[in-house]
Protein backbone atom coordinates (compact mmCIF):
# COMPACT_ATOMS: atom_id res chain seq x y z
CA UNK A 1 0.00 0.00 0.00
CA UNK A 2 1.24 3.68 -0.71
CA UNK A 3 2.33 5.74 2.07
CA UNK A 4 0.42 8.36 4.16
CA UNK A 5 0.74 12.07 2.66
CA UNK A 6 1.77 12.39 6.67
CA UNK A 7 4.75 10.37 6.98
CA UNK A 8 4.82 10.86 10.55
CA UNK A 9 2.22 8.14 10.55
CA UNK A 10 3.75 5.79 8.68
CA UNK A 11 6.57 5.78 10.76
CA UNK A 12 4.21 5.66 13.77
CA UNK A 13 2.45 2.67 12.15
CA UNK A 14 5.35 0.98 11.43
CA UNK A 15 6.78 1.52 15.24
CA UNK A 16 3.38 0.08 16.47
CA UNK A 17 4.29 -3.37 14.44
CA UNK A 18 8.05 -3.61 15.54
CA UNK A 19 7.00 -3.04 18.91
CA UNK A 20 4.78 -6.10 18.37
CA UNK A 21 7.38 -7.83 16.71
CA UNK A 22 10.03 -7.39 19.99
CA UNK A 23 7.07 -8.55 21.80
CA UNK A 24 6.53 -11.59 19.98
CA UNK A 25 10.25 -12.70 20.13
CA UNK A 26 10.88 -11.81 23.90
CA UNK A 27 7.08 -14.20 24.41
CA UNK A 28 9.03 -16.66 22.12
CA UNK A 29 12.19 -16.43 24.14
CA UNK A 30 10.35 -16.75 27.45
CA UNK A 31 8.47 -19.59 26.41
CA UNK A 32 11.57 -21.58 24.92
CA UNK A 33 13.80 -21.25 27.90
CA UNK A 34 10.58 -21.98 30.36
CA UNK A 35 10.85 -25.42 28.54
CA UNK A 36 14.96 -25.54 28.79
CA UNK A 37 14.52 -25.01 32.41
CA UNK A 38 12.02 -28.05 32.61
CA UNK A 39 13.94 -30.07 30.04
CA UNK A 40 17.41 -29.55 31.93
CA UNK A 41 15.99 -28.98 35.53
CA UNK A 42 17.43 -26.07 35.75
CA UNK A 43 16.10 -23.88 38.24
CA UNK A 44 18.38 -21.12 37.16
CA UNK A 45 16.67 -20.85 34.12
CA UNK A 46 13.48 -21.29 35.51
CA UNK A 47 13.76 -18.01 38.19
CA UNK A 48 15.26 -16.32 35.32
CA UNK A 49 12.01 -16.52 33.02
CA UNK A 50 9.73 -15.83 36.19
CA UNK A 51 11.97 -12.54 36.65
CA UNK A 52 11.77 -12.01 32.73
CA UNK A 53 7.69 -11.87 32.53
CA UNK A 54 7.90 -8.06 33.90
CA UNK A 55 9.71 -7.19 30.41
CA UNK A 56 7.04 -8.41 28.56
CA UNK A 57 4.06 -6.64 30.74
CA UNK A 58 6.02 -3.21 30.53
CA UNK A 59 5.99 -3.49 26.15
CA UNK A 60 2.21 -4.82 26.53
CA UNK A 61 1.82 -1.04 28.27
CA UNK A 62 3.81 0.67 26.18
CA UNK A 63 1.31 -0.45 22.99
CA UNK A 64 -1.53 0.46 25.05
CA UNK A 65 -0.28 3.84 25.03
CA UNK A 66 0.54 4.24 22.34
CA UNK A 67 -2.21 2.93 20.44
CA UNK A 68 -4.33 5.35 22.34
CA UNK A 69 -2.45 8.08 21.26
CA UNK A 70 -2.70 6.78 17.95
CA UNK A 71 -6.25 6.86 18.30
CA UNK A 72 -6.67 10.45 19.67
CA UNK A 73 -4.13 12.05 17.30
CA UNK A 74 -4.88 10.25 13.96
CA UNK A 75 -8.26 9.40 14.12
CA UNK A 76 -7.93 6.40 12.19
CA UNK A 77 -10.03 4.57 9.61
CA UNK A 78 -10.18 1.50 7.48
CA UNK A 79 -7.21 -0.72 7.12
CA UNK A 80 -5.19 1.83 9.66
CA UNK A 81 -7.82 1.45 12.11
CA UNK A 82 -7.74 -2.41 11.77
CA UNK A 83 -3.92 -2.44 11.97
CA UNK A 84 -4.28 -0.07 15.43
CA UNK A 85 -6.83 -2.61 16.85
CA UNK A 86 -4.93 -5.69 15.98
CA UNK A 87 -1.96 -4.61 17.75
CA UNK A 88 -4.01 -3.59 20.58
CA UNK A 89 -5.62 -6.80 20.79
CA UNK A 90 -2.08 -9.01 19.66
CA UNK A 91 -0.43 -7.35 22.60
CA UNK A 92 -2.89 -8.50 25.16
CA UNK A 93 -2.73 -12.41 23.33
CA UNK A 94 1.15 -12.23 23.48
CA UNK A 95 1.00 -11.07 27.27
CA UNK A 96 -0.83 -13.78 28.01
CA UNK A 97 1.84 -16.12 25.85
CA UNK A 98 4.73 -15.06 27.93
CA UNK A 99 2.43 -15.86 31.33
CA UNK A 100 1.75 -19.08 30.70
CA UNK A 101 5.95 -19.45 29.70
CA UNK A 102 6.29 -18.28 33.48
CA UNK A 103 3.93 -20.20 34.80
CA UNK A 104 5.88 -23.27 32.97
CA UNK A 105 9.05 -22.05 34.74
CA UNK A 106 7.41 -21.76 38.15
CA UNK A 107 5.63 -25.33 38.43
CA UNK A 108 9.51 -26.39 36.83
CA UNK A 109 11.07 -25.17 39.96
CA UNK A 110 8.72 -27.56 42.19
CA UNK A 111 9.91 -30.33 39.88
CA UNK A 112 13.16 -30.26 40.36
CA UNK A 113 12.56 -30.67 44.06
CA UNK A 114 11.11 -34.19 42.99
CA UNK A 115 12.49 -37.54 41.63
CA UNK A 116 12.33 -36.80 38.05
CA UNK A 117 8.78 -38.51 35.87
CA UNK A 118 8.95 -40.01 32.27
CA UNK A 119 5.86 -37.98 31.51
CA UNK A 120 8.04 -34.81 30.82
CA UNK A 121 8.92 -35.59 27.49
CA UNK A 122 5.69 -36.07 26.20
CA UNK A 123 4.28 -32.20 27.86
CA UNK A 124 7.92 -31.25 25.66
CA UNK A 125 6.18 -32.85 22.86
CA UNK A 126 3.19 -31.05 23.23
CA UNK A 127 5.33 -27.93 23.57
CA UNK A 128 6.96 -28.04 20.36
CA UNK A 129 4.16 -28.63 18.31
CA UNK A 130 2.68 -25.50 20.16
CA UNK A 131 6.10 -23.53 19.42
CA UNK A 132 6.05 -24.09 16.00
CA UNK A 133 2.45 -22.46 16.33
CA UNK A 134 3.70 -19.94 17.47
CA UNK A 135 6.37 -18.96 15.44
CA UNK A 136 4.62 -19.12 12.29
CA UNK A 137 1.44 -16.54 13.72
CA UNK A 138 4.10 -14.35 14.50
CA UNK A 139 5.92 -14.55 10.81
CA UNK A 140 2.63 -14.65 9.42
CA UNK A 141 1.72 -11.29 11.58
CA UNK A 142 5.24 -9.42 10.35
CA UNK A 143 5.09 -10.87 6.58
CA UNK A 144 1.02 -10.03 7.07
CA UNK A 145 0.59 -13.37 5.76
CA UNK A 146 -3.33 -14.46 5.73
CA UNK A 147 -3.05 -18.33 4.73
CA UNK A 148 -0.55 -18.47 6.93
CA UNK A 149 -2.78 -17.22 10.00
CA UNK A 150 -5.25 -19.73 8.62
CA UNK A 151 -2.97 -22.58 8.29
CA UNK A 152 -2.23 -21.68 11.93
CA UNK A 153 -5.80 -21.60 13.07
CA UNK A 154 -6.31 -25.08 11.53
CA UNK A 155 -3.59 -26.62 13.56
CA UNK A 156 -5.72 -25.87 16.80
CA UNK A 157 -7.13 -29.60 16.89
CA UNK A 158 -3.74 -31.00 16.64
CA UNK A 159 -3.07 -29.46 19.81
CA UNK A 160 -6.20 -29.79 21.16
CA UNK A 161 -5.74 -34.13 20.40
CA UNK A 162 -2.21 -34.18 21.77
CA UNK A 163 -3.67 -32.36 25.03
CA UNK A 164 -6.01 -34.89 25.56
CA UNK A 165 -3.91 -38.06 24.80
CA UNK A 166 -1.68 -36.60 27.30
CA UNK A 167 -4.22 -35.83 29.68
CA UNK A 168 -4.38 -39.90 29.47
CA UNK A 169 -0.93 -40.37 29.66
CA UNK A 170 -0.59 -38.54 33.10
CA UNK A 171 -3.99 -40.00 34.59
CA UNK A 172 -1.91 -43.86 33.61
CA UNK A 173 0.94 -42.90 35.14
CA UNK A 174 -0.36 -41.59 38.38
CA UNK A 175 -2.95 -44.70 38.61
CA UNK A 176 0.28 -46.93 38.47
CA UNK A 177 2.88 -45.35 40.55
CA UNK A 178 1.05 -43.13 43.31
CA UNK A 179 4.27 -41.55 44.01
CA UNK A 180 4.51 -40.05 41.24
CA UNK A 181 1.14 -37.82 41.64
CA UNK A 182 2.40 -34.56 42.76
CA UNK A 183 4.83 -34.32 40.08
CA UNK A 184 2.43 -35.49 37.29
CA UNK A 185 -0.11 -33.41 38.45
CA UNK A 186 1.84 -30.18 37.87
CA UNK A 187 2.88 -31.73 34.40
CA UNK A 188 -0.67 -31.27 33.69
CA UNK A 189 -1.37 -27.63 34.62
CA UNK A 190 1.78 -27.11 32.89
CA UNK A 191 0.38 -28.80 29.59
CA UNK A 192 -3.02 -27.38 30.57
CA UNK A 193 -1.02 -23.75 30.00
CA UNK A 194 1.06 -24.75 27.06
CA UNK A 195 -2.41 -25.95 25.59
CA UNK A 196 -3.46 -22.33 26.17
CA UNK A 197 -0.60 -20.79 24.84
CA UNK A 198 -1.60 -22.60 21.13
CA UNK A 199 -5.31 -20.94 22.26
CA UNK A 200 -3.57 -17.96 22.22
CA UNK A 201 -1.78 -18.19 18.76
CA UNK A 202 -4.87 -18.86 17.33
CA UNK A 203 -6.69 -15.67 18.82
CA UNK A 204 -3.72 -14.09 17.16
CA UNK A 205 -4.49 -15.73 13.82
CA UNK A 206 -8.20 -14.54 14.22
CA UNK A 207 -7.05 -10.83 14.95
CA UNK A 208 -4.70 -10.69 11.66
CA UNK A 209 -7.31 -12.12 9.60
CA UNK A 210 -9.39 -8.92 10.53
CA UNK A 211 -6.47 -7.18 9.80
CA UNK A 212 -5.35 -7.72 6.47
CA UNK A 213 -9.07 -8.43 5.03
CA UNK A 214 -11.45 -7.03 7.37
CA UNK A 215 -13.91 -9.53 8.11
CA UNK A 216 -13.65 -12.96 10.37
CA UNK A 217 -12.22 -16.05 9.68
CA UNK A 218 -15.10 -17.86 7.81
CA UNK A 219 -16.52 -21.02 9.19
CA UNK A 220 -16.22 -22.45 12.28
CA UNK A 221 -13.19 -23.31 13.96
CA UNK A 222 -12.02 -27.17 13.94
CA UNK A 223 -12.08 -27.89 17.98
CA UNK A 224 -10.47 -31.40 19.38
CA UNK A 225 -11.70 -32.47 22.78
CA UNK A 226 -9.67 -30.45 25.33
CA UNK A 227 -11.98 -32.17 28.27
CA UNK A 228 -11.54 -35.88 28.86
CA UNK A 229 -14.91 -36.62 29.89
CA UNK A 230 -14.66 -40.50 29.94
CA UNK B 1 -16.28 1.54 -12.30
CA UNK B 2 -18.89 -0.16 -10.99
CA UNK B 3 -20.76 1.09 -7.68
CA UNK B 4 -21.94 -1.48 -5.29
CA UNK B 5 -25.88 -2.05 -6.07
CA UNK B 6 -28.00 -1.23 -2.77
CA UNK B 7 -28.70 -4.53 -0.82
CA UNK B 8 -31.58 -3.17 0.91
CA UNK B 9 -35.52 -3.14 -0.58
CA UNK B 10 -36.17 0.02 0.47
CA UNK B 11 -37.49 1.95 -1.99
CA UNK B 12 -35.24 4.97 -2.83
CA UNK B 13 -36.44 8.14 -2.25
CA UNK B 14 -33.97 9.64 -4.86
CA UNK B 15 -32.61 7.87 -7.49
CA UNK B 16 -29.75 8.17 -10.52
CA UNK B 17 -29.11 6.18 -13.27
CA UNK B 18 -26.64 7.04 -15.46
CA UNK B 19 -26.31 10.61 -14.76
CA UNK B 20 -23.83 12.37 -16.24
CA UNK B 21 -23.03 16.29 -16.17
CA UNK B 22 -20.91 18.47 -18.80
CA UNK B 23 -20.17 21.91 -18.14
CA UNK B 24 -18.95 22.66 -21.90
CA UNK B 25 -16.58 19.70 -22.77
CA UNK B 26 -15.34 19.09 -19.55
CA UNK B 27 -17.14 16.03 -18.85
CA UNK B 28 -17.52 16.43 -14.56
CA UNK B 29 -19.93 13.75 -13.63
CA UNK B 30 -19.92 10.13 -15.37
CA UNK B 31 -22.26 7.68 -15.40
CA UNK B 32 -23.28 7.53 -11.74
CA UNK B 33 -26.20 5.31 -10.35
CA UNK B 34 -26.73 5.62 -7.29
CA UNK B 35 -29.54 5.66 -4.82
CA UNK B 36 -30.75 7.80 -1.90
CA UNK B 37 -33.02 5.98 1.03
CA UNK B 38 -35.36 7.97 2.50
CA UNK B 39 -35.08 9.18 6.13
CA UNK B 40 -30.66 8.54 5.64
CA UNK B 41 -27.99 10.98 5.92
CA UNK B 42 -26.00 9.81 2.71
CA UNK B 43 -22.65 11.58 2.83
CA UNK B 44 -20.79 12.37 -0.59
CA UNK B 45 -17.38 12.59 -0.38
CA UNK B 46 -14.24 12.56 -2.42
CA UNK B 47 -11.70 15.24 -3.54
CA UNK B 48 -11.93 18.66 -4.76
CA UNK B 49 -13.28 18.23 -8.01
CA UNK B 50 -14.42 15.02 -7.80
CA UNK B 51 -18.03 15.55 -8.93
CA UNK B 52 -19.76 15.46 -5.67
CA UNK B 53 -21.56 19.11 -5.22
CA UNK B 54 -22.41 18.59 -8.99
CA UNK B 55 -23.97 15.63 -8.18
CA UNK B 56 -25.53 17.24 -5.26
CA UNK B 57 -26.84 19.69 -7.43
CA UNK B 58 -28.41 17.71 -10.48
CA UNK B 59 -31.07 16.56 -7.00
CA UNK B 60 -32.85 20.32 -7.36
CA UNK B 61 -31.89 20.91 -10.58
CA UNK B 62 -29.29 24.21 -9.68
CA UNK B 63 -26.89 23.11 -12.11
CA UNK B 64 -29.52 24.74 -14.54
CA UNK B 65 -28.51 27.91 -13.26
CA UNK B 66 -24.72 27.11 -14.97
CA UNK B 67 -24.70 28.50 -18.84
CA UNK B 68 -23.40 25.74 -20.57
CA UNK B 69 -24.00 22.76 -18.24
CA UNK B 70 -25.81 19.59 -19.36
CA UNK B 71 -27.57 17.09 -17.38
CA UNK B 72 -27.96 13.99 -19.23
CA UNK B 73 -29.04 9.96 -17.85
CA UNK B 74 -32.12 9.84 -15.20
CA UNK B 75 -32.67 11.34 -11.98
CA UNK B 76 -35.61 10.30 -10.27
CA UNK B 77 -37.79 11.83 -6.98
CA UNK B 78 -39.87 9.02 -5.74
CA UNK B 79 -39.93 7.53 -9.28
CA UNK B 80 -40.26 10.93 -11.20
CA UNK B 81 -38.15 12.14 -13.38
CA UNK B 82 -36.60 15.47 -11.86
CA UNK B 83 -35.61 16.37 -15.69
CA UNK B 84 -38.90 15.87 -17.11
CA UNK B 85 -40.17 19.40 -19.24
CA UNK B 86 -43.26 19.26 -17.32
CA UNK B 87 -41.54 19.79 -14.02
CA UNK B 88 -42.25 22.95 -12.11
CA UNK B 89 -38.49 23.92 -10.62
CA UNK B 90 -39.72 25.96 -8.01
CA UNK B 91 -41.73 23.44 -7.22
CA UNK B 92 -39.08 20.66 -7.15
CA UNK B 93 -36.96 22.82 -5.58
CA UNK B 94 -39.75 23.36 -2.40
CA UNK B 95 -39.51 19.61 -1.95
CA UNK B 96 -35.81 19.94 -2.21
CA UNK B 97 -34.28 22.09 0.34
CA UNK B 98 -30.49 23.47 0.57
CA UNK B 99 -28.21 24.70 2.54
CA UNK B 100 -25.22 25.93 1.33
CA UNK B 101 -21.38 26.27 2.64
CA UNK B 102 -21.35 30.12 4.52
CA UNK B 103 -24.61 30.69 5.93
CA UNK B 104 -26.68 33.14 3.54
CA UNK B 105 -29.61 34.63 5.68
CA UNK B 106 -31.36 37.54 3.53
CA UNK B 107 -31.27 41.16 5.02
CA UNK B 108 -34.16 40.63 7.08
CA UNK B 109 -35.48 39.89 10.33
CA UNK B 110 -35.21 36.39 11.68
CA UNK B 111 -38.78 35.44 11.50
CA UNK B 112 -38.89 36.86 7.80
CA UNK B 113 -36.38 34.86 6.98
CA UNK B 114 -38.29 31.62 8.01
CA UNK B 115 -41.94 33.38 7.11
CA UNK B 116 -40.06 33.79 2.92
CA UNK B 117 -40.64 30.28 1.73
CA UNK B 118 -43.97 29.98 2.80
CA UNK B 119 -45.51 32.91 2.02
CA UNK B 120 -44.41 32.44 -1.42
CA UNK B 121 -45.65 29.35 -1.86
CA UNK B 122 -49.25 30.17 -0.08
CA UNK B 123 -48.67 27.63 3.01
CA UNK B 124 -50.31 29.88 5.40
CA UNK B 125 -54.17 31.08 5.42
CA UNK B 126 -53.63 33.55 8.39
CA UNK B 127 -50.78 35.26 10.60
CA UNK B 128 -51.45 32.56 12.79
CA UNK B 129 -50.81 29.73 10.78
CA UNK B 130 -47.73 31.54 8.83
CA UNK B 131 -46.57 31.79 13.14
CA UNK B 132 -47.14 28.24 13.84
CA UNK B 133 -44.81 27.83 10.48
CA UNK B 134 -41.81 29.73 11.54
CA UNK B 135 -42.51 29.53 15.58
CA UNK B 136 -42.31 25.18 14.37
CA UNK B 137 -39.05 25.02 12.10
CA UNK B 138 -37.00 27.58 13.92
CA UNK B 139 -37.66 24.82 16.95
CA UNK B 140 -37.02 22.09 14.64
CA UNK B 141 -33.87 23.87 14.03
CA UNK B 142 -32.85 24.03 17.42
CA UNK B 143 -32.57 27.72 17.09
CA UNK B 144 -36.01 29.13 18.74
CA UNK B 145 -34.99 29.12 22.32
CA UNK B 146 -31.95 31.22 21.24
CA UNK B 147 -33.89 33.52 18.84
CA UNK B 148 -37.88 33.97 20.39
CA UNK B 149 -37.24 36.95 21.74
CA UNK B 150 -35.86 38.83 19.04
CA UNK B 151 -37.02 37.54 15.96
CA UNK B 152 -37.67 41.16 14.61
CA UNK B 153 -33.86 41.42 14.63
CA UNK B 154 -31.63 41.16 11.78
CA UNK B 155 -31.04 37.49 10.42
CA UNK B 156 -27.53 38.74 9.67
CA UNK B 157 -26.81 39.74 13.59
CA UNK B 158 -26.55 36.47 14.61
CA UNK B 159 -23.26 34.32 15.10
CA UNK B 160 -22.52 31.77 12.23
CA UNK B 161 -23.84 28.37 14.06
CA UNK B 162 -26.78 30.36 14.34
CA UNK B 163 -27.26 32.42 11.40
CA UNK B 164 -26.70 28.01 9.58
CA UNK B 165 -29.18 26.99 11.92
CA UNK B 166 -31.37 30.16 10.69
CA UNK B 167 -30.86 29.18 7.06
CA UNK B 168 -32.09 25.30 7.92
CA UNK B 169 -35.05 26.58 9.59
CA UNK B 170 -35.75 28.31 6.09
CA UNK B 171 -35.16 25.35 4.33
CA UNK B 172 -37.22 22.96 6.31
CA UNK B 173 -40.22 25.69 6.39
CA UNK B 174 -41.84 24.96 3.03
CA UNK B 175 -41.54 21.53 4.43
CA UNK B 176 -39.27 19.77 2.02
CA UNK B 177 -39.19 15.94 1.82
CA UNK B 178 -35.06 15.99 0.69
CA UNK B 179 -32.69 18.70 2.42
CA UNK B 180 -29.21 19.08 0.21
CA UNK B 181 -26.36 20.31 2.71
CA UNK B 182 -22.97 21.90 0.44
CA UNK B 183 -20.57 21.54 3.28
CA UNK B 184 -23.20 23.12 6.09
CA UNK B 185 -20.36 23.12 8.77
CA UNK B 186 -16.97 24.37 7.09
CA UNK B 187 -17.49 28.12 8.21
CA UNK B 188 -18.52 27.04 11.83
CA UNK B 189 -16.92 26.59 15.05
CA UNK B 190 -16.61 22.91 16.73
CA UNK B 191 -19.12 23.95 19.40
CA UNK B 192 -21.35 25.30 16.51
CA UNK B 193 -20.55 22.16 14.06
CA UNK B 194 -21.81 20.07 17.14
CA UNK B 195 -25.31 21.75 17.14
CA UNK B 196 -25.93 21.34 13.54
CA UNK B 197 -24.34 17.92 13.22
CA UNK B 198 -26.58 16.70 16.16
CA UNK B 199 -29.59 18.78 14.36
CA UNK B 200 -29.05 16.90 11.20
CA UNK B 201 -29.64 13.46 13.16
CA UNK B 202 -32.84 14.96 14.92
CA UNK B 203 -33.56 16.03 10.98
CA UNK B 204 -33.44 12.33 9.38
CA UNK B 205 -36.69 11.58 11.08
CA UNK B 206 -38.72 13.78 8.52
CA UNK B 207 -35.99 14.09 6.24
CA UNK B 208 -33.96 12.85 3.40
CA UNK B 209 -30.83 14.58 3.33
CA UNK B 210 -27.53 14.42 1.38
CA UNK B 211 -24.56 16.23 2.68
CA UNK B 212 -21.44 16.60 0.89
CA UNK B 213 -18.69 17.11 3.19
CA UNK B 214 -14.67 17.28 3.24
CA UNK B 215 -14.47 16.18 6.58
CA UNK B 216 -14.20 12.50 6.95
CA UNK B 217 -15.18 12.50 10.76
CA UNK B 218 -17.92 14.40 10.02
CA UNK B 219 -19.68 12.32 7.07
CA UNK B 220 -18.23 9.34 9.88
CA UNK B 221 -20.51 11.23 12.72
CA UNK B 222 -23.53 12.10 10.58
CA UNK B 223 -24.41 9.48 7.76
CA UNK B 224 -26.00 6.36 7.50
CA UNK B 225 -24.47 5.42 3.84
CA UNK B 226 -21.39 6.93 2.23
CA UNK B 227 -20.45 7.67 -1.53
CA UNK B 228 -17.14 8.56 -2.58
CA UNK B 229 -16.49 10.20 -5.63
CA UNK B 230 -12.95 10.15 -7.34
CA UNK B 231 -12.53 12.26 -11.05
CA UNK B 232 -16.21 12.58 -11.46
CA UNK B 233 -16.87 8.90 -10.88
CA UNK B 234 -18.76 7.02 -7.78
CA UNK B 235 -15.95 4.54 -7.31
CA UNK B 236 -18.14 2.90 -3.53
CA UNK B 237 -21.33 3.30 -2.14
CA UNK B 238 -22.16 1.42 0.99
CA UNK B 239 -22.93 1.48 4.82
CA UNK B 240 -21.01 4.56 6.53
CA UNK B 241 -19.44 2.53 8.73
CA UNK B 242 -18.40 -0.17 6.35
CA UNK B 243 -16.61 2.44 4.46
CA UNK B 244 -14.49 3.77 7.28
CA UNK B 245 -13.63 0.09 8.73
CA UNK B 246 -13.31 -2.19 5.83
CA UNK B 247 -13.71 -0.17 2.40
CA UNK B 248 -13.75 -2.07 -0.46
CA UNK B 249 -12.19 0.00 -3.71
CA UNK B 250 -8.25 1.08 -3.21
CA UNK B 251 -9.12 4.21 -4.22
CA UNK B 252 -11.80 4.94 -1.41
CA UNK B 253 -9.04 3.38 0.95
CA UNK B 254 -6.54 5.41 -0.47
CA UNK B 255 -8.72 8.80 0.64
CA UNK B 256 -9.92 7.68 3.73
CA UNK B 257 -6.80 6.82 5.53
CA UNK B 258 -4.84 10.04 3.49
CA UNK B 259 -2.55 8.24 0.90
CA UNK B 260 -4.17 9.85 -2.05
CA UNK B 261 -1.98 9.88 -4.48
Amino acid sequence: MSDHTVKSYDEELAHLTNIIARMGGMAEAQFAAALQALSKRDSDLAARVVAGDARVDELEHEVQQFTVRLLALRQPVASDLRHIVAALKISSELERVADYAANVAKRSLVLNQLPPVKPVNAVLHLAHLVQEILKDILDAYIERDVEKAVRVWNRDEEVDDMYTGLFRELITYMMEDPRTITACTHLMFMAKNIERIGDHATNIAETLHFLVVGTPIKGERPKGNTVDTE
Amino acid sequence: MNAIPLTDTRLAKVAARDVNVFYGQKHALKHVDLDIRANDVTALIGPSGCGKSTFLRCINRMNDLIENAQVTGALTLDGDNVYDKNVDVVQLRARVGMVFQKPNPFPKSIYDNVAYGPRIHGMARDQAELDEIVMGSLEKAGLLAEVKDRLEESGTGLSGGQQQRLCIARAIAVAPEVILMDEPCSALDPIATAKVEELIDELRENFTIVIVTHSMQQAARVSQRTAFFHLGELVEVGDTEQIFTNPQHPLTQGYITGRFG
